[in-house]
């Protein structure tokens, strides 16, 4: 199953190493991982994608990165309602006869085009994971010469629904 | 004394002091009596102020022989060793060491050397990214930016290796930070805002396992190194006694609860006694104390304690529920919730009958060897160890199957005696942690149960047993041969002994003789019994080579991938 980790850390040298390495040292997989800054001076933020069999390998990774001493709070925000978002840059192949047809697809995925050339364009495109694979799968067929997805990062939504209720994202 | 003169005439003529100042200044405040270190360039200003230090420098011959002894040290003193390596070779060597001490929770702090910080990454002379190489085996690793920063650093690193679960924390030291000048920087306070160990557990899961002690039939305690480390032996006893729960020990656990106390029913795990291991299987309540359920502990999972609720008390939450389901997890310090435990004065469960079975096993199957007078037998020359020491020895072993006989017929009376390579399993660990026990307990006996292998995985260090005129006790099992890997090709791979046999070995007494280090080999169960009454409670160093029986195998034993019920070479 797919777990969103979301880890707030101190901003030391090789804190993003301890983090990664602990991963590959206790043989866990990264989906995806990606960090950033906050509002917070010297604190980073890291969003990490995992995909693990069961529920107790997910309590082991947390356990293990709360453990570190760089590591301020770690939560597994999958079960709560979350907005989580990743941008992909994709560049596709095309012509001046099909760039019409492209558009026709980029407009319903509120993607945009960023940059135009002879022989192909790039394509910015921001949502949830399952969106932009969607989209990839439908620009596929054009070629795609290059790509390029930052993974996901994400935060709980400020008001929490009951657990039973399926959640959505409106956009 | 001459270091601080120099310290203050500096301060107050320039109003500087370098870096390495700073690191022996830094030492002297978390009163370290023992350096473990071994020179080179890039500690060369750091070695400069040792020169006028007067906290104790220990040379060993090898760093990797370096870092044992300050492990030896942590386990005996409890407190935090110290090591200083240079950058390059110097901390490479040092890896070994630090991965022991990061399984088995030792508490160290290690200087690395380092480049200088601006020739850092152009791979300079003597430069490897130990920081890198060592993140996954150390609790914490740095590498000093600013000077400035030193003090605040070691207080930190001192902190973060001695509290909580203890490990290993290494600080990188680059050239010119150690050697760089600055006026002494302000006394800082440590913050570790994402470091904040759970010492109190949660008063309700005391008051859970309270319940379930009382209702159990056949509770057993396994008590890990955690009773030591947390110095819980005697709260351990008195809960014990209180409740009337019998105790199994796990391999680094030993010493944690007296061996010959009634209630006490042995080592557990792959080599430990059938009474314990049956304990584990057999009981319905399992109160797990500071040890980690290692596999060499619990065998095949799926058939570990099966019918047993467990309660798991760890510092660490990750070990809670790691490798077993665990319905009353207690995270917090083991001194602490035994003090809480005991003041619940819940009702003792009804166990007699099941004490009264484990005191029955205990009685038919005891561990068992068949004696001789020669060739020797390894198990026979244990007990002896244990008698002329009237078990109060400090017992440090190296990895195989000395150190199993050793955990099984050395009774431990007391805490913090016992010193094993339990974890990683490193041989050449023994000889040089028995020099860092000694210095811990300079009074204690100390004897060094090694392999004839694992020995010669270290043997250089005997020149500073020599030279500080450390009285440790060097006593060889030797069989000629890679015990333990041995005992597996015989009995899993068809008696092909790959590699595993060592027929042409040097002379030990020969090799003693030329480190100026007295030693005898041994040959019958008389001629033993002669030399160890003479040598024992000398004030001297002594090797002792007991050429024990060959084929010689420690048994009980479980085989890989078998539960603790499946014990094969038990009594009949």
């Amino acid at each position: 199953m797919r777990r969103i980790i979301t880890l707030t850390v101190l901003n030391r040298p090789g804190v993003l190493n301890r983090i990664t390495n602990l991963f590959s040292k206790r043989n866990y997989n990264i989906e995806s991982i990606s960090v950033g800054h906050t509002e917070q001076e010297g604190v980073s933020r890291i969003t990490c994608v995992v995909n693990v069999d069961n529920d107790r390998i997910i309590e082991q990774i947390t356990k293990q990165l709360n453990k570190q001493i760089d590591v301020l709070k770690v939560a597994d925000i999958s079960d709560q309602a979350v907005v989580s978002r990743e941008l992909a840059l994709i560049k596709v192949q095309s012509t001046p006869q099909n760039r019409s047809e492209i558009y026709a697809l980029i407009e319903p995925f509120r993607a945009s085009v960023i940059d135009v050339g002879k022989e192909s364009l790039i394509i910015q495109i921001t949502g949830e994971s399952e969106k932009l694979e969607a989209f990839i799968e439908l620009i596929k067929p054009y070629g795609i010469k290059e790509l390029a997805r930052t993974g996901t990062t994400a935060f709980p939504r400020s008001s929490q629904r009951s657990k039973q209720q399926t959640n959505f994202s409106i956009v | 004394m001459l270091q601080e003169a120099a310290f203050t005439k500096v301060k107050a003529e320039k109003k500087t002091v370098t870096g390495a100042d700073l690191l022996l200044e830094a030492l002297k405040k978390e009163e370290v009596e023992v350096i473990f270190g071994y020179p080179g360039g890039a500690v060369l200003p750091i070695y400069d102020k040792i020169y006028d230090c007067d906290i104790l420098h220990v040379l060993p011959r090898h760093e990797q022989g370096g870092i044992h002894a300050a492990e030896g040290y942590a386990r005996i003193s409890g407190k935090a060793g110290v090591v200083i390596a240079t950058s390059g070779p110097g901390a490479t060597n040092i890896v070994t060491g630090l991965a022991d001490a990061m399984m088995d929770s030792l508490p160290l702090v290690v200087f690395t050397g380092q480049v200088a910080t601006g020739v850092i990454g152009t791979d300079a002379f003597q430069e490897a990214d130990i920081l890198g190489i060592t993140t996954p085996i150390t609790k914490y690793n740095l590498q000093v930016r600013n000077i400035e920063d030193i003090p605040r650093l070691i207080k930190e690193a001192f902190h973060i290796a001695t509290t909580g679960r203890p490990g290993p924390v290494l600080i990188d030291f680059p050239k010119d930070i150690a050697s760089g000048m600055i006026e002494p920087p302000a006394e800082e306070e440590i913050s570790l805002p994402g470091y904040q160990p759970t010492i109190e557990p949660n008063y309700l899961q005391i008051r859970k396992l309270t319940e379930a002690v009382s209702s159990a039939k056949r509770p057993v305690i396994l008590a890990g190194a955690g009773i030591l480390f947390s110095k819980a032996s005697e709260l351990l006893r008195e809960y014990v006694e209180q409740q009337q729960i019998p105790v199994v020990h796990t391999l680094l656990g030993l010493g944690g609860f007296p061996a010959d106390h009634p209630l006490f029913f042995g080592l557990a795990g792959m080599h430990g006694c059938y009474t314990a291991n049956m304990a584990l299987s057999e009981c319905d309540l399992l109160i797990n104390i500071g040890a980690r359920f290692d596999d060499r502990l619990t065998g095949n999972l799926k058939h570990f304690a099966p019918k047993a609720t467990v309660a798991h008390i760890d510092i660490d939450p990750a070990e809670i529920g790691k490798n077993v389901p665990t319905e009353i997890p207690v995270v917090g310090d083991a001194k602490v919730a035994l003090s809480m435990l005991v003041k619940q004065e819940g009702k003792p469960p009804e166990n007699s009958e099941w004490i009264q079975t484990l005191e029955s096993w205990q009685k038919e199957n005891p561990y068992w060897y068949e004696n001789s007078n020669a060739p020797l037998k390894p198990q026979r020359v244990t007990e002896m160890l244990f008698e002329e020491t009237n078990g109060e020895g400090i017992v440090v072993t190296d990895v195989g199957q000395h150190q199993m006989w050793a955990a099984q017929y050395y009774q431990f009376k007391n805490p913090d005696r016992w010193v094993t390579s339990g974890g990683l399993g490193t041989m050449g660990f023994g000889l040089p942690a028995a020099i860092g026990a000694q210095l811990a307990d300079r009074s204690a006996t100390v004897v060094a149960i090694l392999g004839d292998a694992g020995f010669q995985m270290s043997t250089q260090e005997l020149a500073v047993i020599r030279e500080m005129n450390l009285p440790i006790k060097i006593a060889i099992y030797n069989n000629r041969s890679l015990g333990m890997v041995r005992q597996w090709q015989e009995i899993f791979y068809q008696e092909r002994y790959s590699h595993s046999k060592i027929p042409s070995q040097p002379s030990f007494v020969k090799l003693a003789d030329a480190y100026g280090i007295k030693g005898y080999e041994i040959t019958s169960e008389q001629e033993a019994e002669t030399i160890l009454k003479e040598v024992m409670n000398n004030n001297e160093p002594v090797l002792l080579d007991f050429r024990v029986a060959e084929g010689e195998n420690v048994y009980p034993m479980i085989a890989p991938g078998k539960g603790l019920h499946e014990m094969v070479g038990v009594k009949k």
